[in-house]
């Protein structure tokens, strides 16, 4: 068993075998993860909100699932990934509170699932496998000698996409 | 309008939102305590502006479990607010409410989440009345929506709202209780421009 690396929210980070890296409590959020199988080298990012050109204070590029992606992206074939083997897993997007009312709140985990699929889909990274959406939160850890992506939740078993 | 940053509001806003808070809490501690008929004790609200890596552990550690009351506020001023508490606090409210053993821990079932429904009610309401009395705005909060989850998944949700606007977070903790006290978070998510009319409506100009 290797190191654990923890991303907080509106973060990320790369890792290697053994290691695993983690993401604590996803709710609305999304955790991407990207993983190339040959050299074992992968990285998480938490991201808070689909789309860095509708916000004025768009500094913080892991906040956002468009500049979050490519960052992480940067940062795995910096340490050594290759960007053509790279596969994508991603969890979160939740809709905590069923609101129906004005603000986007109902909506913006399916929003930021949708952006980061549309992402990855632009950067050609195929995604094969999510858990998103439903009403829960979600810890994720990416385990970089397998790059088995395990989601635990509240009151439910443990899942291994 | 808007020509001031989240980051500069924020500084003013600190200090309106702890002189809010305070009575805002106290109204809160008060009508729970009648409603509950306990004998109440409470300690100065804090306001604290944090980040987003500060803000999901700042209940307690970002994978336990907390309660979250979330509601919509509409009128003069758009917005939503959110109060959350340990599980453990949640507990113990609603044994009160519902008259049972304080050491009761078995999971709420549907009459104790409208319990705390109500207990959420009666916090925001007596929050959002000390807002309204203080600014002279009209108020109108939704009917309040809870979440039991992972502490960082719930605060997720006033996170994201934040981060639109910036890179912090702005929360009150309040505690109050008798035998045990009770630690909860105030969370004030107005719109950008509500912003500017609660600090206009307080004399103070942008």
């Amino acid at each position: 068993m290797g190191d654990v690396i923890k991303v907080g929210m509106a973060d990320l980070n790369v890792c290697k075998s053994p290691n695993i890296i983690t993401t604590l409590g996803l709710g609305s959020c999304i955790g991407i993860a990207v993983y190339d199988s040959v050299t074992k080298i992968g990285g998480l990012a938490h991201i808070m909100l689909p789309d860095s050109t509708q916000i004025r204070n768009n500094s913080n590029k892991a906040k956002f699932a468009d500049t979050g992606i490519e960052e992480l992206i940067k940062r795995v074939t910096a340490a050594g990934a290759s960007k053509a083997r790279l596969k994508a897993k991603i969890a979160g997007g939740a809709k905590m509170f069923e609101v129906n009312g004005l603000s986007d709140v109902g909506n913006i985990g399916a929003r930021n699932a949708e952006a980061s699929k549309a992402k990855l889909r632009e950067l050609g990274i195929p995604v094969i496998a999510e858990d998103t959406g439903l009403n829960f939160g979600r810890t994720v850890e990416l385990h970089c000698e397998t790059g088995e992506f395990y989601i635990k939740s509240v009151g439910k078993p443990l899942k291994i996409i | 309008m808007a020509t001031y940053s989240f980051d500069e509001v924020n500084e003013m806003y600190v200090d309106i939102l702890r002189e809010i808070g305070n009575i805002g809490a106290g109204n809160a501690t008060t009508a729970i305590a009648s409603m509950l008929q306990l004998k109440i004790n409470m300690n100065v609200p804090k306001v604290q502006l944090l980040t987003f890596q500060e803000l999901g552990s700042v209940v307690c550690a970002e994978d336990e479990t907390i309660v979250g009351i979330y509601l919509e506020v509409q009128g003069d001023i758009d917005g939503s607010m959110m109060f959350v508490m340990p599980l453990d606090s949640a507990h113990y409210l609603v044994n009160r409410l519902m008259g049972r053993d304080t050491e009761y821990k078995e999971p709420f079932d549907e009459m104790d989440m409208s319990a705390l429904k109500e207990i959420g009610n009666i916090i925001a309401g007596s929050y959002l009345n000390a807002l309204s009395s203080m600014t002279q705005l009209t108020i109108a909060p939704s009917v309040p929506y809870t979440a039991i989850d992972m502490a960082a998944a719930i605060l997720s949700v006033p996170a994201i709202q934040f981060g639109k606007i910036g890179d912090n977070a702005l929360l009150i903790e309040t505690e109050f209780g008798d035998d045990m006290m009770i630690n909860g978070f105030f969370i004030l998510l107005p719109e950008l421009d509500s912003y500017e009319k609660i600090l206009s409506s307080l004399g103070i100009s942008m």
